[in-house]
This record gives C-alpha cells, sequence and structure tokens, in this order.
C-alpha cells in the first residue's frame, strides 16, 4: 500500500527530487523516514532535554532511546506522539505532522486495570482496532476475525475472554502489543514496555515487537532504561544525559568514551557474555538529593 | 398501626386494573426512564463517576427548588442546576482525586440551596417532598413526550460517540495516542449524565436517584465483563426496578421510590453472590488448551 500523501510528500520535499520513474518513487516511499526530527529541542521550564536532534528512523528499524531518569526519553516519545510540544524543530511520524494518532502504535509501560474493569482481553485488542472511529461498531464479526486473528498471534488465544484486570502483568502486555499492531501501523511507539515483566515476559514481548517489524517493516522506537533484554535486536540507539544526546549502533554508543562524555564523568562500560555492563553512573537518586533542583524530576 | 395495617398500606391490590389505566403515562416514563438510566449507567461505571452522579443531583435538587420556589418549570430548573453542575465539574476537576473534591464541595452547597429555597417555599408540603424522593405519578402525557425526546436525543449522542467513549473510559492514556479527544468526550458526558439524572430526579428524586443510574450497571458487571452483556443487563434491571416498583407502587399507600429502590438493591444482591460464586470457583473465561499454555520457561534466543 502506498499512501498518496506520502508521495506528495517526496514531490515536494526540498531534498534531492525523484525523477518521474514511477518504480524509482515506489522505492523511495518505502525508504522514506519512519520518524523525522529536524531540529528539534525540547525544554521544560529553562532546562533544555535536547538540543538541535536532527533524526531519521527507517521503516523496519528497531531504534532504542536510552539514557537516565529525567533526561527526556519519555518526553522524546510524547513529542512524537504529539502530546508535548516541541520547543523548536519539526516532527513527523508516518510521513505525517504528528497529533493525529494516523500511523502510529503506541505500547505502554505496564500499568495493572482494575480487577473489576468492564473489559475482556479480546474487548482491548478491539479497542486498537476501531476504538478512534466514531459511533457504534457495525462490522462485528470483521472486527471479530481480526481480533482472533491478532490474540494467535501474541499467543494470548487462551484468555481472550477473561476480564484485563485477571490477566498477568505480562499477559496485559501481550495484549497491549496486539492492541498497537491492530490498525497495522508504521511506526510502533514503546515507552518501556518491558518495565516490571520477568526475564520470560520481557524476552517473549520483545520478540513479539522484533516479529512484528521484520514481517510488516514497522519502525520500532522502544523508549527503554535497560539495553540487554532488546540488545538483540536493536539497530541503532539514541542516548540521551544531560542535555546532551548520541546516536549511532549499539557498538558506537556503548562505550567507555562516548558514555563518559555525555555524563561528564568515568563510566565504564563492558561487555560480559553478549551483556553491555555501565558501571559508574551518576547515581540519579542522590543526584537529586544534592542539587535540589525541581525541574530534575521527570514531567508527568 | 398493625403489621396487618403496615401490609395494607405496602401491598393491596384492590381496583388494581382501574389504577393502572389512570397511571398508564408513569409507566411508561418508568420505562423511559429505566432504559437510560441503565445506558447511561454502564458508562458512569466505567469512568468512575458514581459520586459525580450524587454531587450533580444535588445542584439539580437545588435547581429545582428553586423553579419551585419563584413558580417556575420544575424539571427545567432541575435540568439548569444539572448542567451548571455538570460543567463546574468537567473543567474544575481535572483528574480524579481533584474531580472528588470538586464534587465533595458542590453537594453540601447544593443541598444547603434546596434546602433554603424549600424553606422559602409555601406552597403544597408534597410538592417539596417529591423533589427529594420522587414524584412519577404527576408525570402527565406533556412531560412523558418531553422525557422520551430527552431521552432520544441523549441515546443518540451516546450512539454517535459509543466507541471512542468507551476508549478513553477504560483506556484513557491509549486513546490520546490514537488521537481520540479524550478531553472533549469528558466534557460531552458529564453533560450528558447532566441530563440523565435531572431526567430521572422526576421519578426518584435527588436522594435516590443512585439507584437508577449506579445500582443496575454495578449489578450487571457483578456478572459479566462482556460490553455488550453489561449493557442490556443493566438496561433490562433498570427497567425492571422502574416498572417493577411503579406497578408495584400502585398496590398500596407509599411513595414509589422505596419500591424502585429495593427492587434495584435486591437485583444487585443477587448478582453480587452469583458473582462471588462464580469468582470462587474460578469461572473467569480462561482456556488451557494443551496447545496455547503459557510459556513458563525461558526460551533461548
Amino acid at each position: 500500500m502506498i499512501d498518496e500523501r506520502l508521495i506528495d510528500d517526496l514531490w515536494l520535499s526540498p531534498r534531492p527530487g525523484p525523477t518521474a520513474l514511477d518504480s524509482e518513487v515506489m522505492t523511495r516511499v518505502a525508504d522514506a523516514p519512519a520518524v523525522r526530527l529536524r531540529g528539534a529541542s525540547l525544554a521544560f521550564g529553562a532546562r533544555p532535554l535536547w538540543t538541535g536532534l536532527d533524526l531519521d528512523v527507517r521503516p523496519g528499524e528497531f531504534f532504542a532511546v536510552l539514557g537516565p531518569n529525567g533526561s527526556g526519553k519519555t518526553s522524546f516519545l510524547k513529542a512524537l506522539l504529539g502530546v508535548v510540544p516541541l520547543t523548536a524543530g519539526t516532527v513527523e511520524v508516518a510521513g505525517r505532522p504528528v497529533g493525529r494518532g494516523e500511523g502510529i502504535g503506541y505500547i505502554p509501560q505496564q500499568r495493572s486495570f482494575a480487577a473489576d474493569t468492564p473489559l475482556r482481553a479480546r474487548d482491548l485488542v478491539a479497542l486498537g482496532i476501531d476504538g478512534h472511529r466514531w459511533g457504534v461498531r457495525l462490522n462485528r464479526r470483521s472486527v471479530a476475525a481480526r481480533v482472533d486473528e491478532l490474540l494467535a498471534t501474541v499467543g494470548a488465544g487462551s484468555y481472550a475472554r477473561v476480564p484485563v484486570g485477571q490477566l498477568s502483568g505480562g499477559e496485559q502486555q501481550r495484549l497491549r502489543v496486539a492492541q498497537a499492531i491492530a490498525s497495522r501501523p508504521r511506526v510502533l511507539l514503546c515507552d518501556e514496555p518491558l518495565l516490571s515483566l520477568d526475564l520470560n515476559h520481557q524476552q517473549a514481548v520483545s520478540r513479539l515487537i522484533d516479529a512484528q517489524r521484520r514481517e510488516h517493516g514497522t519502525a520500532v522506537v522502544f523508549v527503554t532504561h535497560e539495553i540487554n533484554p532488546i540488545l538483540d535486536y536493536v539497530d541503532r540507539v539514541l542516548y540521551l544525559a544531560d542535555g546532551k544526546f548520541r546516536v549511532g549502533e549499539p557498538e558506537e554508543v556503548m562505550t567507555t568514551e562516548v558514555l563518559s562524555e555525555l555524563y561528564g564523568s568515568r563510566v565504564e562500560v563492558s561487555r560480559v557474555n553478549g551483556r553491555i555492563v555501565v558501571v559508574g553512573l551518576p547515581d540519579a537518586t542522590t543526584h537529586h538529593h544534592e542539587h535540589q533542583d525541581p525541574h530534575e524530576k521527570e514531567p508527568a | 398501626m398493625s403489621l396487618g395495617d403496615i401490609l395494607g398500606a405496602v401491598f393491596s391490590f384492590e381496583n388494581y386494573g382501574e389504577i393502572l389505566a389512570l397511571v398508564q403515562t408513569s409507566v411508561w416514563a418508568g420505562a423511559v426512564l429505566g432504559l437510560l438510566g441503565g445506558l447511561v449507567g454502564t458508562f458512569v461505571m466505567k469512568r468512575d463517576l458514581a459520586f459525580a452522579v450524587h454531587g450533580i443531583s444535588e445542584l439539580s435538587f437545588a435547581g429545582a427548588a428553586f423553579a419551585l420556589l419563584v413558580g417556575t418549570d420544575v424539571v427545567a430548573g432541575s435540568l439548569v442546576g444539572s448542567v451548571v453542575a455538570s460543567l463546574l465539574i468537567a473543567f474544575m476537576g481535572g483528574r480524579a482525586r481533584e474531580k472528588n473534591s470538586v464534587i465533595g464541595v458542590l453537594m453540601p452547597f447544593g443541598l444547603g440551596l434546596g434546602i433554603l429555597f424549600l424553606a422559602l417555599y409555601e406552597g403544597r408540603a408534597a410538592n417539596k417532598f417529591g423533589l427529594l424522593t420522587g414524584q412519577i405519578v404527576a408525570v402527565d402525557t406533556v412531560q412523558l413526550q418531553l422525557l422520551a425526546v430527552t431521552a432520544l436525543v441523549v441515546v443518540l449522542v451516546l450512539v454517535a460517540v459509543w466507541r471512542p467513549l468507551t476508549f478513553s473510559s477504560v483506556d484513557p492514556e491509549m486513546a490520546v495516542a490514537a488521537g481520540v479527544p479524550v478531553r472533549g468526550l469528558s466534557v460531552l458526558f458529564l453533560l450528558v449524565l447532566g441530563v440523565s439524572v435531572a431526567l430521572s430526579i422526576q421519578v426518584v428524586g435527588a436522594l435516590l436517584v443512585l439507584a437508577l443510574l449506579i445500582t443496575p450497571a454495578a449489578a450487571a458487571l457483578k456478572v459479566t465483563s462482556s460490553p455488550r452483556l453489561t449493557l442490556v443487563l443493566s438496561i433490562v434491571f433498570a427497567v425492571v426496578a422502574t416498572v417493577g416498583g411503579i406497578l408495584l407502587a400502585l398496590g398500596g399507600r407509599l411513595p414509589i421510590s422505596p419500591y424502585i429502590t429495593t427492587l434495584s438493591f435486591l437485583i444487585y444482591a443477587v448478582c453480587a453472590v452469583t458473582g462471588r460464586v462464580r469468582r470462587r470457583r474460578g469461572a473467569n473465561g480462561r482456556v488451557l488448551a494443551a496447545g496455547e499454555k503459557e510459556r513458563t520457561t525461558p526460551v533461548a534466543a
């Protein structure tokens, strides 16, 4: 499927113009960035979280956003969602200005539902298919078929009719993946989706997200404070710290030199059994207490 | 009063057929309000707004009492009170906790105003009492039409925003991400709720409005989590309570509201017990097919 507006975008784009050849245009559309930031800056009050960020995330790319608490990871994601406006610069997701949710799938942090939430697993997934449309659901049968398909994809068929409040955190996150990919998004925005999951479910959920981008070319923007569970899948990393940032492959960014420079103090990075171990990070909690800076907290 | 007299006051079915013919309009009004209450109630439960219903009803009561005092239409007065309360809650209470404190502040103020207006009113005492406890027998054909048309408008509005309202009620964070206008829908629903409360007050009164707008939906949720079944059961429970309450009340000499609230409560009690028994048996819809079992051992990546 080619979005016509995307082609328009390419024709109007100031970058090297496309030729008249259809095939070439189509190749370019497929290569058009799923997320594009130009001169993007975000600040809270006087404190800049990051400035001058130019970034293209390719379709099918697994892009991780790392950094300590308060570095603006979550705000970065919220800027892509259009919930938090940029202080300067532009951001486009799926070839469009942000804010309308089109072409975006969102996977939030695991947060338990109240036990009596009137929603079963399959109803939660169905919301991802047509929950944003006006009116009542008329095509119940086709939605139900799609829900079954999605539940099978994430291996949640056995609890399709269980109220969401009675599911474990891992089960809920599988449903979140199903819900997020329901609209066949071009970009999956993941906000620490593995937080508070045990190791099995961390693996299962990140595998599902990886499968989605491999099979459907969905770009993945994955905010996390812990790179190891997704290290096998990550193509590139955006590391945010202290108002500075670095973009590159994990091998380039997750090094003693780069992280020491970002943090402004000696940080040791080593690899143990294929895992990345970072030693000497400034302790976030102590740091806050020492400075008593009201802006240090991650904005809600 | 002997026990026999009390029973006679509660249940006596002499000349039942003749009385029924006289109050046909009231029965219809009860059915319309039951439908409305059951429908709106499901969203009240999803949005956790039970307390707001109570807050709105007290200001609605103040509006109705003021209308009674100055001699204008009581329904219009209670509608104005409701809408003012809804807007105050919508725009002053952002998050859940803030909302609850705004409601907690509004509620006694509304009730106090209402009592003030009633104290100043020098008309029939039954009119005063009716505002608090309901007076459905007084419904005439014109009022029934007004009631039906307003209820129809509320239903149409809800149908138009059904999916996004559901989405933003049960899963607000995701709804925002999907581009649903969560804030606007919240204001819209509070307005719908205000109108529904104002209408329900005409039947069960300001004090008992929860029996129409909360209890049926809460009862339905005790026995099912399926959205469609919740809706159907909630409406059925509310209509059974209102229409059943009115029909029973015709047999006695008492106001209608105790019959409605008691029926409503009994339905809830039965559902609560059923739900508890089911939960204890572990019946929550989980299927443990051999092939679909949740993996319990880590898989090497």
